[in-house]
């Protein structure tokens, strides 16, 4: 595996080709993700933005089929030489954790609330690592002090409701990264947090990410969170990437009106009173009932008649992709 | 000298911990407490008490009030009472626990497969649970004495399957609402088995509303087993049980009211207590499940 690794070293961490989720309701089948490909290298990270309901923590449940029992889970999943799409259970599951890890949005109910965060990050380095009891303690007391728990061997013996929100969303930290993961995937990790403990929790999962070198994905609905934390930026609206762009470049030359409309919506600190926020009119399409054309015609002020006819491709060239039949100017887009 | 000082503040604060905890559950909740265990400790340790036979017949003593030699007086055989009671004690106590432990082990079990597997399995469980339910208990426990004959054993068989859908239905509420708990998603991210999720995972919150279930669920089953053997489908005599003797004591009821009364206050006050400690033990998880 090491050695298919160096002969091609071009090859992503991950791939994913053509993923589709679609779960069961009882007004039909939901399509959450629908035919999303995307490449993550050893390393960098991505962020993935979109509104609630846009399929962005489907996709990233995808990854390591932790879906709804009855979600349906087509295309492929490359990671670090597997197929985790078809890979079997218990393949999957010694993957999960040890090369895979994930860090969720609640860190009130992410973790067991009967037993200490001792025995929930001691038992998990002792299963996948296969540490001796002593030598897990010592590497839990070190974890817990890496993602910044003061007085961690006391804490240790301590359970999830002695913490508060931002320390348990650290030890949450601290059990994903306990073995090393190649690939961290962050759904929302600051969303249920208080601001001031927001920016920590975000720079404490970016310094460990480039201490460890290992690549994450960052799921959330704040463009600001993603802004300087992440190498490239997915924009996500109605289970499909709409556009794909370095960060740097999605924030001066987006071309995908939604985007534009994303940006315009985050509050300016200085903007003067009274001020109207840019909300983004009408409601996220029902999944249910796929329209026939771009998704977001409907809310999009440069809407055509070819827009709610036929869905436009994800296009463009190099590192930035849109799917938009009438894409922004870049320099259009540089206006304030 | 250090470790001395911080040993005394640690014993100091373990000792207000005590306090506060004593504090915390109310007079009541200790005086049940001490009932259950003196009931407990009495009819274990039945056999070593300096007590009368509870089956040896003095016929010049019948209905005797109480004296020195009968602290509680006799029943219309001129058995000793209280040897009768703590004896009783024994065999109501081992049924009223034993039979909701089937439930709790057998019901437990289904409820946290069915509410964490759900699909078919569930399906099934809940099937048979509310088949069970619909069976009429007293038919169920009279042909099951009937041809397989009274006995403590058989007895505890029914009441204990009796109890298996409540236990059944408690863990799979329990189980249904912890399973979509985010702690459960992470500890399947993090690569648990599905046997460890079930034992390690969802087992510690469950047990926490089955044990408080399982309390007055012994309440009640003290209550079923007096039914039964007042019914004269419980433990045959001359084995005394409660409620065989609150059967007994109602031929006395005019002359002697205290045969009958004397086995329904045991009963009542170790139903009391169970349900009392029960109740405590509920009120107590609950806050803190809702808080998390």
């Amino acid at each position: 595996m090491g050695a298919a690794t160096q002969a091609r070293p071009a090859r992503p961490l991950l791939a994913i080709e053509g993923v589709s989720v679609e779960l069961p309701t009882p007004r039909g089948a939901l399509r959450a993700v629908a035919g999303v490909s995307l490449e993550l290298a050893a390393g960098r990270t991505l962020g993935i933005v979109g509104e609630s309901g846009s399929g962005k923590t489907m996709l990233s449940r995808a990854v390591a089929r932790l879906l709804p029992r009855r979600a349906k889970l087509t295309g492929a999943v490359h990671f670090d030489g597997h197929n985790l799409a078809e890979l079997d259970a218990e393949a999957l599951r010694r993957l999960r954790g040890r090369s895979l890890a994930f860090v969720f949005q609640d860190p009130m109910t992410s973790l067991n609330p009967v037993l200490t965060i001792g025995a929930q990050i001691i038992e998990t380095l002792r299963e996948h690592l296969g540490l001796d009891r002593s030598a897990a303690v010592r590497r839990a007391i070190e974890l817990l002090g890496q993602v910044g728990i003061p007085s961690p061997d006391q804490r240790l013996r301590q359970y999830p409701h002695q913490f508060s929100g931002g320390m348990r969303q650290r030890v949450a930290i601290a059990i994903a990264l306990s073995c090393e993961p190649k690939l961290l995937i962050a759904d929302e990790p600051t969303t249920a947090l208080d601001v001031t403990v927001q920016a920590q929790i975000l720079d404490l999962l970016a310094r460990e990410q480039r201490r460890r070198g290992m690549a994450m994905i960052l799921i959330t609905h704040d463009l600001g969170v993603v802004a300087g934390r992440t190498d490239e930026v997915a924009v996500m609206y109605a289970g499909r990437v709409v556009e794909r762009a370095p960060t740097h470049i999605l924030f001066k030359a987006m071309r995908m009106p939604y985007t534009q409309a994303l940006i315009a919506a985050i509050p300016k600190l200085d903007a003067p009173p009274h001020t109207p926020l840019k909300a983004i009119s009408g409601l996220p399409p029902d999944l249910t009932r796929p329209s026939e054309g771009c998704a977001f015609a409907p809310r999009c002020p440069y809407a055509s008649g070819r827009c709610r006819q036929s869905p436009p491709p994800l296009t463009g060239s190099g590192a930035q992709q849109f799917a938009c039949w009438h894409p922004l100017e870049p320099a259009v887009a540089t206006a304030p | 000298m250090r470790t001395s000082k911080a040993a005394i503040v640690g014993a100091a604060d373990a000792a207000a911990e005590l306090w506060a905890g004593f504090a915390k559950f109310g007079w009541l909740f200790w005086l049940a407490l001490a009932w259950i265990g003196w009931i407990v400790l009495a009819a274990g340790l039945a056999d070593l008490l300096p007590l009368p036979s509870p089956t040896d017949m003095d016929m010049l003593e019948r209905r005797a009030p109480p004296s020195a030699a009968h602290w509680l007086g006799t029943d219309r055989l001129g058995r000793d009472m209280l040897a009768r009671l703590i004896h009783g004690g024994r065999i109501s106590l081992t049924v009223a626990i034993l039979a909701p432990l089937i439930g709790l082990l057998i019901g437990g079990a289904l409820g946290i497969l069915a509410g964490y597997f759900r699909g078919l399995l569930e399906t099934v469980v809940v099937g048979g649970v509310d088949v069970l339910l619909a069976f009429p208990p007293l038919v169920l426990a009279l042909a099951i004495t009937a041809y397989l004959g009274q006995t403590v054993a058989n007895l505890t068989y029914i009441i204990g399957i009796l109890s298996i859908p409540a236990f059944t239905r408690v863990a799979r509420a329990a189980t249904l609402s912890l399973a979509k708990r985010e702690f459960i998603l992470a500890a399947r991210a993090m690569g648990a088995t599905e046997l460890r999720i079930l034992l390690r995972e969802l087992l510690p919150n469950v047990i926490l509303p089955l044990m408080a279930f399982f309390l007055l669920a012994v309440a009640v089953t003290i209550v079923v087993e007096g039914a039964l053997s007042f019914l004269g489908l419980g433990v045959p005599p001359p084995a005394p049980s409660w409620g065989g003797m609150i059967g007994e004591g109602r031929e006395s009821l005019e002359t002697a009211p205290r045969i009958a009364f004397l086995p329904a206050l045991f009963m009542f006050l170790t139903v009391l207590s169970f349900n009392v400690v029960g109740d405590t033990l509920r009120v107590l998880t609950d806050p803190r499940q809702a808080a998390l």
